[in-house]
């Protein structure tokens, strides 16, 4: 292959390859193999909605959040309140809930836009505070530090009844899962998303090229808080349940720690590091969560001295000696 | 606007200008009521010692730094209050003395993101990278013109320290700027290999007007019909290269500064 | 009422002056290294561990414990710099701000190893408790000696930074490390000494504050942001900025929970906002 074409050919690009279409029937699989922890996938996919959006600002734009569960919480405290208030139709709850949380992002990348790297990441921090001490004051409306709950949720599409087993609820985060990767997957790989990552890469030229940078910031940290609102609502409705923590600086983190885990700036390594840390946590659910604590901030350091690219990175480096060693064999 | 008309007119043949530019920190004066014209199509050399005041006078063209007083022109244009990716838009580019590209993006990414900026398409993200077949082949025609081809698709970050020095000009030119700015373009680059960034200067287009910063007498000597002398941010003089070269102040300030060391 | 507004004004200047004394450190290293460190707190929270474990265990008196604190913590800061913060210096910022959050979780989950989770209480000497009167207001005695030993430990820096050879090399470095390590300087080391005094100085901060600020295993994550925004609003590389900056930030949050206590924290973090957006170089910071 000539250089000019092999270069076009690593152009960022939207069409899936074979081998991506089989792994994402890898989940279906986990439903038909493992049929009695249905909960465990439905919240690995929930979640990964979530750490996905934060891939677009903090992976592509290069923006570090630590305020992304204001988003996540907002968007469940609106699809658990519509449910309240007898809106149990969970499609229109679920947009809805994205679109709350895509208005309150909007407003928010005004002034997250300002300043430098210290300055945004405080400015997300505080906006994640604020929110978290307003859903607190409010327990009138959100139930304060009992959370919200006792109420139901409609079928889907007016058929499919949310059932104990969580089978429905799983089908439905799937789905969404899938558009929302659908939906980013174009995003990155069109002018946009190059722009994006240009801006990670060397915000000081922008300018020079003639661009806006803060505008394209804000529309990536606009939309991000609309598909984490997304997830809040996915949340909300396959659990029932709105807790306060959901809005916590803590929750920001878990976000923060499974990317870096999966690898930033790379759509699949928000899905495999929120997988690997949900059923870890699954899995170490018996440990005392002060050493799952001490674990998680072990586990960051070591990513960030020893593990760029999270378990991606590392994967991809793997294949790459892999393939050099087979090449140098072979002549 | 009629009075806008005619200084239009009168300046037809002006890409770029100032008028009493001046740019002060403090007590320092690192520019200092800087008149300057520069013709369309021409090839003008600033030159003078370190600390002199070129890079600020040139990022006070692009607008990265805003004048304490005094104006710049763009085709007769005032553009001293545009914000820098304005002025890009009205036709001015540049490159860096230090180098600010995009490291983790291939040369082919970089060189391409440059061309959907000036098309105003990098904001769409409903269409592929790649359906942007046009963008593309003006972008491979551009990296190969610079005899970057065969790295196309290699991360920034790995290109030699000359071929970086390329991408420089590579972005600046992405923008088919009317008027381009190159601080010092050979900059570290051994003398030997400068020429090869000079020769791709020198081919481009004679209606895009170039002012650039260069230590090296001879490569100035080469590529320049006029040079302005900035010396503690004041223009010294301006002239034809051998008016400059034989110009005793020159020398003296030159000679002075190598006898300083 | 005026002699309440007085009182607040001082219980404010009293937490204000705890902040500053945490936060100056940092906005020294983040000056001179442009390192992002959110784990300043944890070395603040060693030193109240190491007072209070002190005066609880082995009956120092609470001023004894003080110098402990304060070499204590600057020893662990210096190691934890040595082996670890020094790899990160030329790291990009989302590196730092990853390394030193998981600095943060992990030392969490170790001082509630350690300690327990429940609020440590300080052993205050019976001279320490209670109030004077001075012109009608009721002013504490704790308070007091805050507020001096903040003045004192601020004008003891001053002096050193102004005045002292050491002061000169850190100032050069401050204002360009490159020029600085042209001139001979040793940087590395120049950096290394400031971080040692600065967590030295969180720790003392930490354990004199521990009747202020309270003392859990939560303590780093808990004020991070305080400490961040003495820095971010004051400004990196001064002393004078996050002075400023933390005497703001005291009287505002006390105020505000004394004359708002619904609104909790919220004041705090409005303001917070607030600041950042008029401020965003800081009031008297030296990097834009």
């Amino acid at each position: 292959m000539s250089p000019r074409s092999s270069a076009i050919e690593r152009l960022a690009s939207p069409r899936p390859r074979p081998v991506e279409v089989l792994a994402w029937l890898l989940p279906a699989l986990a439903f038909f193999l493992v049929p009695d922890n249905l909960a465990l996938g439905v919240s690995i996919m929930t979640y990964a909605v979530a750490v996905l959006a934060l891939d677009l600002v903090l992976g592509y734009a290069g923006i570090v959040s630590l305020g992304h569960a204001a988003f996540f919480g907002v968007g469940a405290y609106t699809a658990g309140l519509l449910a309240v208030q007898g809106w149990k139709e969970p499609l229109t709850g679920l947009l809805l809930a994205g679109a709350v949380s895509l208005a309150l992002g909007f407003l928010a990348s005004f002034l997250v836009v300002r300043g430098k790297d210290l300055t945004r990441l405080m400015v997300t921090l505080a906006i994640g505070l604020v929110v978290y001490e307003l859903a607190n004051r409010l327990s009138s409306v959100t139930g304060g530090m009992d959370g919200l709950s006792g109420f139901e949720i409609g079928p889907i599409f007016g058929v499919f009844s949310f059932d104990l087993y969580g089978r429905t609820a799983w089908w439905y985060v799937y789905g969404v899962l899938i558009l929302v990767f659908v939906l980013l997957r174009l995003v990155v790989s069109s002018p946009f998303g190059l722009s994006l990552r240009a801006i990670r890469e060397g915000v000081s030229r922008m300018p020079a090229l003639g661009a806006s940078v803060d505008q394209r910031l804000r529309i990536a940290f606009t939309l991000s808080a609309g598909v984490t609102g997304i997830a809040g609502g996915l949340l909300a409705q396959t659990t029932q349940f709105v807790g306060i923590d959901s809005l916590s600086v803590g929750r920001s983190a878990d976000f923060l720690v499974m990317l870096v885990l999966g690898g930033t700036g790379r759509l699949y390594g928000a899905l495999i590091g929120t997988t690997v840390f949900m059923i870890a946590h699954d899995y170490l659910a018996d440990m005392n969560p002060v050493y799952w604590e001490f674990w998680m901030g072990l586990l960051l350091m070591a990513v960030v001295l020893f593990a760029r690219g999270g378990i991606v990175g590392a994967g991809r480096r793997l294949l790459q000696t892999v393939k050099t060693k087979f090449a140098r064999a072979a002549p | 606007m009629r009075a806008d008309t005619s200084i239009l007119s009168a300046d037809a043949g002006i890409a770029l200008s100032t008028e009493r530019l001046t740019k002060v920190w403090g007590s320092f004066i690192a520019n200092s009521d800087i008149d300057f014209r520069l013709p369309v199509g021409a090839r003008h050399a600033l030159i003078g010692p370190n600390g002199a005041g070129k890079t600020t006078f040139i990022n006070m063209l692009t607008g990265v730094l805003a004048p304490t007083s005094g104006r710049v022109f763009i085709g007769g244009e005032d553009v001293t209050a545009d914000r820098q990716e304005r002025r890009v838009r009205k036709g001015i580019a540049r490159t860096f003395q230090i180098n600010n590209l995009f490291p983790g993006l291939t040369v082919l990414d970089s060189v391409l993101l440059a061309i959907l900026e000036r098309k105003n398409l990098a904001e769409s993200w409903f269409r592929p990278l790649k359906s942007h077949v046009a963008e593309i082949e003006e972008a491979m025609d551009l990296i190969t013109d610079l005899g970057l081809e065969a790295q196309a698709g290699v991360e920034v970050k790995t290109l030699a320290y000359g071929k970086q020095r390329l991408m420089e000009i590579a972005l600046a030119l992405a923008s088919r700027p009317r008027i381009l700015l190159l601080d010092e373009p050979a900059a570290g680059i051994p003398a030997g290999e400068s020429s090869e960034v000079f020769s791709v200067i020198a081919r481009l287009p004679s209606d895009v007007s170039i002012l650039f910063i260069e230590h090296d007498m001879d490569l100035v000597r080469r590529f320049s019909q006029r040079i302005t002398v900035l010396v503690g941010g004041k223009v010294l003089t301006e002239g034809a290269p051998d008016e400059i070269m034989a110009d005793p102040r020159v020398r003296e300030v030159y000679l002075g500064e190598s006898a300083h060391g | 009422m005026a002699s309440n507004i007085l009182g607040i004004l001082f219980d404010g200047l009293a937490y204000g002056s705890l902040l500053f004394l945490i936060g100056v450190g940092l906005s020294i290293t983040m000056g001179l290294m442009n390192f992002i460190n959110l784990a300043h707190g944890t070395f603040a929270m060693a030193g109240g561990y190491i007072s209070a474990s002190l005066s609880q265990r082995s009956g120092l008196p609470f001023l004894a414990t003080l110098p402990v604190a304060f070499v204590g913590a600057g020893l662990f800061g210096l190691v934890a710099e040595r082996l670890l913060f020094r790899r990160l210096y030329k790291a990009p910022h989302l590196d730092q701000v990853l390394f030193t959050f998981g600095f943060v979780l992990s030392s969490i989950a170790a001082a509630h190893y350690f300690f327990g989770a429940g609020q440590q209480m300080g052993v205050m000497p019976s001279f320490l408790q209670g109030q004077i009167r001075v012109y009608g207001i009721d002013l504490g005695r704790y308070r007091l000696l805050l507020i001096a030993c903040v003045g004192l430990i601020t004008l003891a820096l001053h002096l050193i930074l102004s005045k002292t050879r050491f002061g000169a090399q850190v100032r050069a470095a401050v204002d360009n490390q490159d020029a600085a390590a042209g001139l001979g300087i040793n940087v590395g080391l120049i950096f290394s000494l400031c971080f040692a005094l600065g967590t030295g100085l969180a720790g003392l901060g930490g354990a004199l504050g521990i009747e202020v600020l309270g003392l859990d295993p939560g303590f780093p994550l808990k004020y991070m942001v305080y400490f961040l925004l003495v820095v971010v609003v004051g400004g990196a590389g001064t002393i004078r900025g996050p002075l400023i900056a933390a005497m703001i930030l005291g009287v505002f949050d006390v105020a505000g929970k004394y004359y708002v206590p619904q609104a909790g924290a919220f004041i705090i973090y409005v303001l917070m906002i607030v600041l950042l957006l008029a401020f965003p170089t800081g009031l008297g910071g030296k990097r834009a």
